[in-house]
Formats: structure tokens, C-alpha cells, sequence
């Protein structure tokens, strides 16, 4: 555990008074007429009939300085002329929208619009490869795409005509590529009044894709009910309060730009920053004074990447208008913590959730005393626990020991299937909890501390990486034989990529072969999932049933013990 | 070193970080970012190349004059040869 200090707060109520738990939370939403409950309602509707069409939902900045503002009644609009357009396609409830653009105005309509329509969304990070992309569409059965002409040239063009069920394709701007529909004219012929589909609780509403150790990505399902425990935990955890100006850094292409950068934030009636270029310092600087942000939620390789350039950058800054700081995505080392009562004033506030969760479960909150270095505490409503799994059974261990993260299933973001997986759903289910795959310790005092993953999934940039899905880009390769990939540690990133490899015959490994690979790599799946270094191996561990063991590699890499070697194949000794 | 010398060992560190990138088909005004397709952690890394290549120290203040091949090519000019 850290030595740092505690961080002591002056014991603060609940800022609204409001009594917890998540039959309280459903009773602040609306609701539609007839018991449906549908996420663009809460986000948007609600807000405009009670007479807020004015305020400001979306503060936009473009990367060439532009700053366009978006009202609620004009975002609600523009979310109810994408869902007509929707209809004109004959896009039906039910029907998957996947998104791959940059963060761009249509991108939060569109995410809106669909909602509002019964469409299921589902956000893919504008930076991946084509085969990430292909991988998700394909495992989520997407009807429609919404992107930009760039990304569909490069990264669905080529493979279209394999996937018959993608019925539309809808282009941002008002020009389109054959076989697809330029969304700005859409928008502009259809109406701006649309009756919001009378989703149930129940029904999908959000589709996301989480990695993992071994076979293609899991498509996490999550359903409108999952707005309850948003728009709960964004007032909870990251102390929104109506009107607020509210910057989230995390891209809608990940869980928690979905989540906290587009819904929760919405539903708390706040207004949202959103900037469209990538982490630069002095930009970052800027947009936290000239907007006033008050709540700003980022993440440690951001937070890290600011402190390489030292307290003096920020001088001259004025940030007297934050009141809260908060970061997800992995562990927030105390330094990080400190660092921000030195440059902002304030603390961050680390908490953890996952795609799974759908929501924040463990937080540092406003009202709590803030240990540097631990994810928190659980969130009013959830029950967590360290658990020890053998076979069947599921022991809870006492404080102080180290285990996998559970949490007692019931909260209404919780996942409510893997997509078409069954099995692997029913795997993270056990003896009453939900298993995390996280490891943690939990302390005397009820704070949780993050250990570790306890699968091979690396995470780099708080984004989870499946080691499987970089293999096989790997062997795709002529010259590679085999691939492992682990993480190790990188002072910015967490953990980065890197794989080992093992040649077919005829090949010789070399600086130029190292570098072809790394470019194939990144071709096919991204700069944020490719290997950032690949090293040649005669062979590679294994187990006597064949299967590469990841875990050997990265503790001879990192030089940690090795553990339990009785399965190894002996020529790998 | 010429403007040419340092185009060439700054496409060399940046083809070293990204080598998805074709030096033939480069554009000396593309948006390492934008346009290239480098993340921030490609950045970084090809920030730390260029200070160890050139021995020149790089602040995070000066991130944005290395935004374009040829912008950084007149960044770097300005440094004491390497």
C-alpha cells in the first residue's frame, strides 16, 4: 500500500440531499408513458420539456479552432432527424448502428438519434485497424455505419460485399461514396420531430466490445435500463450537478466516452466539452480555463503525459473554475493524485468499472477522504468483495489478502449477455458473484487497491488489449511461424504491447523484418492494439497440451517468479 | 546537417516508430496525427528518438511545431547539428 497521506476532506452531505440506491435513481428519471424507459429520453427530451432547450448540451472544438455550441432543443433535434433518417432506410428497433468516426457533432446525434429509435449502438475506436473493425461488425451483426468516407475506404470498402447485412452505410458530410448515404443531406430532408420508440427496460440499447485472453472480442450487451445506474453514479461519482461544464476525455469509441462522455452527463443535465483533436498540452491547458470546465473526468496516461512537462506548463493558467477531477482506465499512481492538488488545486479522484459493469461500481467520491493509489470504495447499491475461485467454489478473503475482484450481480448497468457467447457469460457468473478478472485487496478501512489482471489481457492506455486478437495479426504474416503477446510495464502507458515471435523457415530475423512486422501490425489493427516492439524467439513456451504460455514469458521478461512450470513442455525448461 | 540530412533521419525515426508508414508515399505537410495515423504514445516515442538523435532537448511546449514532416524538419533545423 502507499505511504502517502490520506487526503482529508471536511465531511460533506450528498450535495443534493437525495436519499440512494437504485429504486431512488429510477424515481429521478421520467420514464416514458406506458413503463418504457428509452436512454435519448432521459438524455435529452426530458430536459427540453422541462424548459431547458437553452442550455447548452455539447461545447465542440474543432482541431482548427472552431467552437460550435449545441443547445439541448438543437441537440434533441438533430437526434430526432437522425432517427427519422434512420426510419427512411427502413432501420428498424432492434438493429445494430455501429460508429467509427473521430469526435466530431453527428457523432453524439447520431448516438442519440439512434437510441431514441430502438437502434442499438455501438461505438468502435476511430483508431483501429481494419480488422478490429471487421471483427466487431461481424460478432455484432451491424445493419448500419456511420463513419467518414476516410475510414470507409480504408477499412470497410474492402470487405463489404463479404458482410450482406450491413443494409446502410451512412457518410458524415454531404458527400458519399458509391454504395453509401451522405448523412448531412439525409439529416437536412427529415423532420426534427420524432416519438421516441417505447423501448422496453429490458431491450439492448448499447453494445460493447471488450477483449479477450483467447478467441474474438465479446460483445457486452447492456439495455436502456443501464441509464438508471449512469445517470446514478455521474451524480455519485463524479459530482455532476445541473449545469455543470463537464469535459470527459475518453473517445465515445471506448465504454467510458459512451457512458461519461456522452449519457451520464446528459442525463444529469450538463454541459458537455467535447474536443475533437488528441492530447495536446497547451490545448488542454487552454480549454480547462476559457471553458471554466468544473468537472473533469480524464485518465492516468493523459494525467502522466502532463506531468512529463512539469508544474511550470501550467502557470499562467487560471483553473479556479474546476471543482471536481477524476480519472478511470487503470490505477492512479498517488503521484498522479498528488500532482493534481499541486497544478489544479484539487485531487483526483481515481475510480473502476469496466465494460461489463457498464458503470462506475468503485469510486473515490466528492464526500470521502481520498487514499492516493486505491480505486476507492464501492458505490452506494453495490456490494464488492475479494474472492478466492477453486472449481466451483467462490471464499471470500478477509481484508488485507489479494484476490479476484467480485461484486454481487444486480446493479441495472450490469451486462446482460456476452452477444451469441453463453458459455463465457455463464463463466463470470459463480457462487453469487460476477468475477471480475481483476485482482485487488481490499483494506482495514474498506478501500479497494487494484493488483493486477488475473487473465493474460494487457492494459495500455486504460484500454484492454486481447493478447489473441494481436497473435493472430501476427501469423497472418508469411514469415511468422508463431506469436505470444504479453504487456509490460511502460512509465506512460501503464503496460505496453509487446510479442515474440517465431519464423517459418526461409526467414532471418533482423531489424527489417522486426519492422515489416510492426508495420503489418499497425496496418491491420491499429496503432493503439499493435505490438510497439516484436522480438525473435527460436521457440516459445508451451504447455504439453501445446497452448503458448503467456504468463512464462512475461515473468522471465520482468523477471518475477515463475510459478507453477509442472505443465510445461520439457525442451521449453 | 542540411534541411535534406534532417528530412532523411526524421523519416527514418519516424518510420522506425510507425512503420505502416510508406516514406515514398509521404506528404512533408500530413498531419503526423491526423494524417499518419500516429497516436500519442507513437509521439512520444518518436520525440525520444529525435532527442537522442539529435541531442537536442524537445519540451512538451514545442509538441505542436513537430505536427507535419516539414514542420519538424525546420524545428529540428534550428537545433545545434547532431
Amino acid at each position: 500500500m502507499a505511504k502517502t497521506d490520506i487526503i482529508k476532506k471536511a465531511s460533506l452531505p450528498d450535495p443534493a440531499g437525495l436519499s440512494t440506491g437504485w429504486q431512488a435513481a429510477r424515481t429521478r428519471l421520467q420514464g416514458l408513458q406506458g413503463g418504457g424507459l428509452n436512454i435519448a429520453h432521459e438524455a435529452l427530451d426530458r430536459h427540453v420539456a422541462a424548459g431547458h432547450g437553452d442550455q447548452p448540451a455539447l461545447i465542440w472544438l474543432g482541431k482548427d479552432g472552431a467552437r460550435l455550441v449545441q443547445s439541448y432543443a438543437d441537440l434533441a433535434a438533430d437526434a430526432a432527424r437522425f432517427a427519422n433518417a434512420l426510419r427512411a432506410h427502413g432501420i428498424h428497433p432492434g438493429e445494430r448502428l455501429f460508429l467509427l468516426s473521430g469526435r466530431v457533432p453527428e457523432l453524439y446525434a447520431a448516438t442519440l438519434g439512434a437510441l431514441k429509435a430502438g437502434v442499438v449502438v455501438s461505438p468502435l475506436f476511430a483508431a483501429f485497424g481494419p480488422e478490429p473493425v471487421r471483427a466487431r461488425m461481424e460478432i455484432g451483426a451491424a445493419s448500419v455505419l456511420v463513419t467518414t468516407a476516410q475510414h470507409y475506404k480504408r477499412k470497410v470498402a474492402p470487405w463489404r460485399d463479404q458482410m450482406p447485412g450491413l443494409k446502410l452505410v451512412l457518410i458524415i458530410g454531404d458527400d458519399a461514396p458509391e454504395g453509401c448515404v451522405a448523412l448531412g443531406p439525409a439529416m437536412t430532408k427529415a423532420s426534427d420531430r420524432f416519438e421516441t420508440e417505447a423501448t422496453d427496460p429490458e431491450d439492448m440499447a448499447l453494445l460493447h466490445f471488450t477483449s479477450g485472453t483467447t478467441g474474438l472480442p465479446k460483445g457486452v450487451v447492456h439495455v436502456h435500463q443501464a441509464v438508471v445506474a449512469h445517470s446514478e453514479t455521474g451524480r455519485l461519482a463524479l459530482d455532476l450537478r445541473p449545469g455543470d461544464i463537464y469535459w470527459c476525455t475518453a473517445d465515445p469509441g471506448w465504454v467510458t466516452g459512451m457512458s461519461y462522455g456522452i449519457i451520464a452527463p446528459l442525463c444529469n443535465r450538463v454541459t458537455l466539452v467535447v474536443d475533437e483533436a488528441e492530447f495536446d498540452l497547451q490545448r488542454w491547458y487552454s480549454i480547462l480555463e476559457r471553458e471554466a470546465v468544473q468537472v473533469w473526468y480524464t485518465a492516468p496516461t493523459a494525467i502522466r503525459m502532463m506531468m512529463r512537462a512539469g508544474t511550470e506548463a501550467a502557470k499562467g493558467h487560471d483553473f479556479s473554475a474546476l471543482r471536481f477531477l477524476a480519472s478511470v482506465g487503470e490505477p492512479l499512481n498517488s503521484e498522479c493524485v498528488l500532482w493534481g492538488q499541486q497544478v489544479f488545486g484539487l485531487p483526483f479522484h481515481d475510480n473502476w468499472w469496466q465494460s461489463e459493469t457498464g458503470g462506475i461500481m468503485i469510486a473515490n467520491t466528492a464526500a470521502m477522504d481520498i487514499k492516493p493509489g486505491a480505486m476507492g470504495k464501492p458505490l452506494p447499491g453495490i456490494e464488492a468483495g475479494i474472492v478466492q475461485v477453486e472449481g466451483a467454489h467462490v471464499t471470500e478473503l478477509p481484508d488485507g489478502e489479494i484476490g479476484e475482484l467480485a461484486l454481487r450481480p444486480g446493479w441495472p448497468s450490469m451486462m446482460r449477455a456476452y452477444l451469441g457467447q453463453p458459455e463465457r457469460y455463464a463463466k463470470v457468473f459463480k457462487g453469487g458473484w460476477y468475477l471480475t478478472g481483476d485482482l485487488a485487496m481490499r483494506d482495514t478501512d474498506g478501500y479497494f487497491w487494484f493488483v493486477g489482471r488475473a487473465d493474460d489481457l494487457i492494459k495500455s492506455a486504460g484500454h484492454l488489449i486481447g493478447p489473441f486478437e494481436v497473435e493472430s495479426a501476427l501469423i497472418e504474416h508469411e514469415a511468422v511461424a508463431e506469436a505470444a503477446v504479453i504487456g509490460v510495464p511502460d512509465e506512460t502507458a501503464g503496460e505496453v504491447v509487446k510479442a515474440f515471435v517465431t519464423l517459418k523457415a526461409g526467414f532471418e530475423p533482423g531489424e527489417e523484418l522486426e519492422r515489416e512486422l510492426r508495420g503489418h501490425a499497425r496496418k491491420k489493427l491499429g496503432p493503439a492494439v499493435a505490438p510497439r516492439e516484436i522480438v525473435f524467439r527460436d521457440s516459445l513456451p508451451r504447455t504439453r497440451s501445446g497452448k503458448i504460455m503467456r504468463r512464462l514469458l512475461r515473468a522471465r521478461e520482468l523477471g518475477l517468479p515463475e510459478g507453477d512450470l509442472s505443465t510445461l513442455e520439457e525442451d521449453a525448461k | 546537417m542540411t534541411p535534406k540530412d534532417i528530412r532523411a533521419a526524421f523519416i527514418e525515426d519516424l518510420t522506425s516508430v510507425a512503420p505502416d508508414i510508406d516514406p515514398d508515399l509521404l506528404d512533408d505537410d500530413e498531419h503526423l496525427q491526423d494524417d499518419l495515423g500516429l497516436d500519442s504514445m507513437d509521439f512520444l516515442n518518436l520525440v525520444s528518438a529525435l532527442h537522442k538523435r539529435f541531442g537536442l532537448p524537445i519540451p512538451e511546449a514545442d509538441y505542436p511545431e513537430l505536427a507535419t514532416t516539414a514542420q519538424a524538419v525546420r524545428y529540428l533545423g534550428k537545433a545545434p547539428a547532431g
